[in-house]
């Protein structure tokens, strides 16, 4: 069985956002591997270690610099990528980001058991991409799993969706589409031989042209929506103290709590 | 010029230093303590191929090239001092003499183990008797048919406890001073060979400091490195890469105190404002800064030039003369930015400043590195 | 071209996200000047069209089947999505549960809409949704506009003000055919693990509270505890606890100990030294209930509360109690 792991490249966690003209500044911005893409590509790779998978490829849409996180992904352990690049595709939204992926599998034809994404981008942050593939493809899908179980002979893979107040077991039918998050497995550290390998395992790159596409399906132009501007949250407003009868400020203490952080 | 890693240079260091921040941060304190490196310290480094950076993949290395080995040295010492150490003596100290002098059998037998990090190594040149002054050894080596018989003590020697293969000089002839030294693999069950006491130390106490003692040590001829005679070329070759390491290590060190230091000035306050909005305490920020960014590119270069093939042991001396200075008044000056709280256990800057004062010291103290430096801008 | 919310429910039970989403559909319909209405997919939970009508449903769109007894994703997905490439709804909501999410993005590509995640505030703006949502781990907040004409946004639990219900309001139910297809069989939701025992692990939750030198004695942990439960919260503890050894140090939140953002943290009997700060500063929300109206604490608390913990403590605990009595 062949799978696909879907790699964003996405600013370190670490990076201060500063804003230019109403828009990101990422002059000063340093990328990685989406972390959560990580558990996706462990996860893969974990199986192709135990003789499940044969074949392992990663997948990225986006500039130039997304060759790293492939890169990253390949260290880890995928055996190939492709990389989808286009000038044309800033500022697609998840809708066309799912469709111009769907596209490179189709154009790349291999024949998938089983498409592993992250649970979330940590830029975008949408959650969108891996249930619009799905369902582009007619897939099952379980999402923000913390257990994978895969048997490749019987075609099915029985998967834990850590959801509110416990676990959803789901089985589905292979192929089928997983996004993994933590407490799925621990990523490991790409060790230097690995990195060496990494630089020797192809990547291929698709232009929009490769897959059949015009700009003026994807972009700005083909999406159904648009970041309109980008603020930075509203500074924490100065708190308040109050004294008296423990009766009144506990009244008051719950008002906070329940009307205003709206915790209860 | 081009002031850029490339791409696997970049992913080694981002490895080594998400390494360092999940694993041996939070460690360091309590190795430190208890004086060891962790076990699964030694097997992760191993599985990661950082005890043979720049060994070709033949011997069962990384292929990577010096600048990467450098940087790995730095992150792991922003980590934890001792275990930078441990990578610095195991690869600069014997395996690049044994890559460099070792015959075709020595490699496969030797490197081979050390570049996977199966076997740990050790580096046998300091005596009580003899520093600085390393062409005083009184360990000698007599040819015995096909083996060596070794006598003599050493002391001060890192990863002495945890090593199985030990690189050891030794006067095949004291007559002859320099050209009468010689270098000899000793594996740690040869007959006659023992380790003594372990030194309780001021910093990089979870790295070993070891006496090594040999008593009528018998080895096989065939572990002789290089030729007779050749070991105090082979030694100095060992301390110009060496000194890579340690430069390395000390800005790594430095690098490590000054983030506590902007962390601490950015939290702490002092009338009713974050301390690092005093101007005396920007100015000791911005002065760390300054000297580590410095040091850094003088062990780059020296690393550069290593691999290049070109001359390098003035640039590696002058980066461990530099990078240990600058190590030590950066961790004297972070302690400062900490007050009272730099000065106990609970803050990471106090060890940073036990741990700095040792790369002023080995694989060449600052003043051997003075004399070295100017004796080689007034030859000729 | 009306208001459309996707009612979520559990095991024949509405989920509160569902409720908030419903309000704030209600609340977008009455600008727009037109109606709002729901979908509910489900299996023998024709009885929850009435509480969706109280929140101002006027019409229900009922799609029963013992196939979508369960979440199942296609079947969903393709019941809820195909109802509303038919019926042409302009606004879609759906609360975030981890349902909502998963769902919502295999709704929006089966029908061809845009889609806004994660809002905390939705706008009409020139007879168009706009929604307002935070990115970028809360680093920033984005405005999202759309040009579908189907517009869709899946709503933060916790942020949109739920209505009072009205029983009064009726809605008019339409019951909607449900054909199972192939797809549907390739998923199925096997076992559902509870997981409500115990307390979150102290770096995950959501709220904690911690307590310190202040609560005397080991055994008074039980006041900080039983809050703690009440509310699904961590326990944590301030050095001078843990030192004290009336807590374990894995409660140690702090310099030393852990860092913990949650949304909310309660800290009892604590100072608010310079190490503790270190470790909570950046929780969303900080109370702090402290006899000493001078304590450091107090400058970082969003709400600080001068009094003795052993008297605030207690008389916190039954309030929240009855609060939670009243929600059934
Ligand atoms: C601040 C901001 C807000 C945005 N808000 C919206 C919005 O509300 N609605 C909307 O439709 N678009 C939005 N976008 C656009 C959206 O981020 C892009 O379409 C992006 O390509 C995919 O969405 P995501 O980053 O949220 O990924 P998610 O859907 O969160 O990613 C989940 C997983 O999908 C896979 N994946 C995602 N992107 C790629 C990729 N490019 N290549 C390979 N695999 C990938 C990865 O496995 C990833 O872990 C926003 C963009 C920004 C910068
Ligand atoms: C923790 C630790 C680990 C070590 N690891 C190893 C190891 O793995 N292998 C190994 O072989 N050795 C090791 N050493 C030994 C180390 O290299 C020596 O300590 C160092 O070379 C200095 O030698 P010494 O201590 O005998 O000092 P000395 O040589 O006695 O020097 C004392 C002082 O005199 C100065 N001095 C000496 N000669 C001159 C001169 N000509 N001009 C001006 N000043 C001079 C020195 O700079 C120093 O300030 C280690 C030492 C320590 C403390
Ligand atoms: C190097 C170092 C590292 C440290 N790391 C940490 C760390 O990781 N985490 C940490 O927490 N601390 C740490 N500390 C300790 C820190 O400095 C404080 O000593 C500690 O946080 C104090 O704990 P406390 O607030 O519980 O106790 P105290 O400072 O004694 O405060 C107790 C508070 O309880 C209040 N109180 C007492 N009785 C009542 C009552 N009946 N009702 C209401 N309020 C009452 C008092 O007014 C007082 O404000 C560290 C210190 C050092 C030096």
């Amino acid at each position: 069985m062949k799978v696909v792991v879907f790699c964003k490249s996405v600013p370190d966690t670490e990076t201060r956002v500063r804003l230019k003209d109403n828009r990101l500044d990422k002059s000063e911005i340093k990328y990685i591997l989406n972390p959560y893409d990580e558990f996706a590509v462990e996860e893969a790779v974990r199986m192709k270690e135990a003789g499940k998978v044969d074949e392992v490829v990663a997948v990225s849409m986006g500039p130039e610099r997304a060759r790293e996180a492939l890169r990253s992904a390949l260290a880890i352990g995928a055996d190939r990528a492709i990389l989808i690049k286009d000038d044309a595709l800033d500022g697609s939204d998840t809708y066309v980001t799912a469709k111009v992926l769907v596209k490179a599998l189709e154009k790349d034809g291999v024949e998938y058991g089983m498409l592993l994404f992250g649970q979330q981008a940590i830029d975008g942050d949408t959650w969108h991409v891996p249930g619009q593939v799905a369902e582009m493809l007619g897939l099952p899908q379980a999402g923000s799993i913390i257990k994978l179980e895969v048997d490749p002979d019987a075609g099915k893979a029985v998967a834990n969706r850590l959801v509110e107040g416990g676990e959803e077991v789901h089985e589905m039918a292979l192929p089928c589409v997983v996004t993994c998050r933590k407490g799925l497995n621990e990523p490991r550290y790409p060790s230097l031989p690995n990195i060496m390998k990494a630089k020797r395992k192809p990547v291929q790159d698709y232009s929009l042209a490769d897959l059949g596409l015009s700009p003026e399906e994807v972009g700005r132009a083909g999406s159904f929506t648009e970041v309109l501007s980008y603020s930075l949250p509203p500074k924490k407003e100065a708190g308040r103290k109050v004294e008296g009868e423990p009766e009144e400020v506990v009244q008051e203490l719950v008002k906070f709590l329940k009307d205003e952080i709206k915790v209860l | 010029m081009r002031f850029e890693f490339t791409e696997e240079q970049r992913m080694v260091r981002d490895m080594v230093r998400r390494l360092a921040d999940e694993e041996l941060k939070p460690r360091a304190a309590e190795m430190d303590k208890k004086g060891e490196i962790f076990p699964e310290i030694y097997q992760q480094l191993a599985e990661l191929g950082l005890f043979g950076v720049y060994v070709p993949e033949e011997y069962g290395g990384a292929g990577m090239d010096v600048v990467s080995y450098a940087t790995v040295v730095e992150e792991l010492s922003r980590g934890c001092a001792s275990t930078g150490i441990l990578v610095s003596a195991h690869t600069s100290l014997v395996v690049d003499p044994i890559l460099h002098y070792g015959t075709e059998e020595q490699k496969q037998k030797f490197l081979m183990p050390l570049a996977k990090g199966e076997k740990i190594a050790a580096h046998a040149m300091t005596e009580p008797g003899a520093g600085t002054d390393v062409v005083s050894i009184a360990t000698t080596a007599k040819r015995d048919g096909d083996h060596y018989i070794l006598n003599g003590t050493k002391h001060f020697i890192t990863n002495g406890k945890e090593a199985s293969i030990y690189l050891v000089f030794a006067m095949t002839d004291k007559e002859k001073r320099h050209k009468g030294m010689s270098a000899f693999i000793v594996e740690k069950d040869a007959p006659g060979f023992s380790i003594g006491k372990l030194e309780h130390k001021l910093g990089i106490r979870a790295s070993s400091t070891a006496e090594l003692i040999f008593e009528n040590c018998r080895i096989p001829a065939e572990n002789l490195l290089g030729e007779e005679g050749q070991g105090f070329y082979i030694a100095m070759h060992c301390y110009d890469g060496g000194r890579i390491g340690v430069a390395a290590q000390a800005v790594g060190i430095a690098q490590a105190a000054y983030e506590e230091a902007v962390e601490f000035a950015k939290t702490r306050v002092q009338f009713g404002q974050p301390i690092a909005n005093f101007q005396a305490i920007q100015f000791k920020l911005a002065d760390m800064a300054t000297m580590i960014e410095a040091a850094r590119l003088l062990y780059l270069k020296a690393a550069w030039l290593k691999q290049e093939g070109k001359p390098y042991y003035q640039l590696s001396a002058m980066a461990k003369l530099f990078a240990s200075d600058v190590a030590m008044r950066v961790t004297r000056e972070a302690i400062q930015v900490h007050g009272g709280y730099g000065f106990t256990e609970e803050y990471p800057v106090e060890r940073h400043y036990r741990d700095a004062k040792i790369t002023e010291i080995y694989e060449g103290t600052s003043e051997a590195q003075r004399l070295t430096i100017a004796r080689n801008l007034l030859k000729g | 071209m009306s208001v459309w919310v996707i009612a979520d429910q559990r095991k024949g039970t509405l989920r509160k996200p569902a409720l908030e989403t419903l309000s704030e559909g209600r609340r977008l319909a009455d600008q727009l000047g037109t109606s709002m209405e729901a979908v509910i997919a489900g299996h023998n939970v024709e009885g929850l069209c009435n509480e969706i009508a109280s929140y101002g449903a006027e019409k229900v769109y009922l799609i029963d089947h013992e196939i979508l007894a369960n979440y199942n994703p296609p079947a969903y997905a393709r019941a809820v999505g195909d109802l509303i490439k038919d019926k042409q709804p302009q606004i879609v909501l759906m609360g975030g549960t981890m349902t909502g999410r998963d769902l919502m993005p295999r709704i929006a590509a089966r029908v061809g809409a845009g889609l806004a995640p994660d809002c905390i505030k939705l706008e009409i703006v020139d007879g168009k949704l706009k929604a307002i949502r935070p990115a970028i781990a809360g680093k920033v907040r984005v405005e999202i506009g759309y040009k579908s004409d189907i517009q869709m946004a899946i709503l933060r639990p916790n942020v949109f003000e739920r209505l009072e219900p009205d029983t009064s309001k009726t809605a008019n139910i339409e019951k909607v055919p449900f054909e199972p297809s192939d797809l549907d069989t390739k998923q199925r939701l096997v076992e559902f693990v509870s997981k409500e025992t115990g307390r979150p692990e102290l770096t995950e939750a959501e709220i904690i509270v911690s307590g310190g030198r202040g609560m005397k004695a080991p055994e008074n942990f039980a006041l900080v505890e039983e809050l703690a439960d009440l509310l699904g919260a961590a326990v944590g503890a301030s050095r001078a606890a843990v030192d004290a050894g009336w807590r374990p140090q894995s409660d140690q939140v702090g310099q030393t100990g852990k860092t913990v953002s949650p949304n909310l943290y309660i800290a009892v009997g604590i100072s608010g030294a310079i190490q503790h700060l270190a470790g909570m500063s950046s929780s969303k929300f900080i109370v702090a209930i402290n006899k000493d109206p001078d304590a450091p604490i107090f400058n970082v608390a969003d709400f600080g509360v001068v009094g003795d913990l052993f008297k605030v403590v207690p008389l916190l605990t039954e309030e929240i109690k009855k609060i939670k009595a009243q929600e059934g």
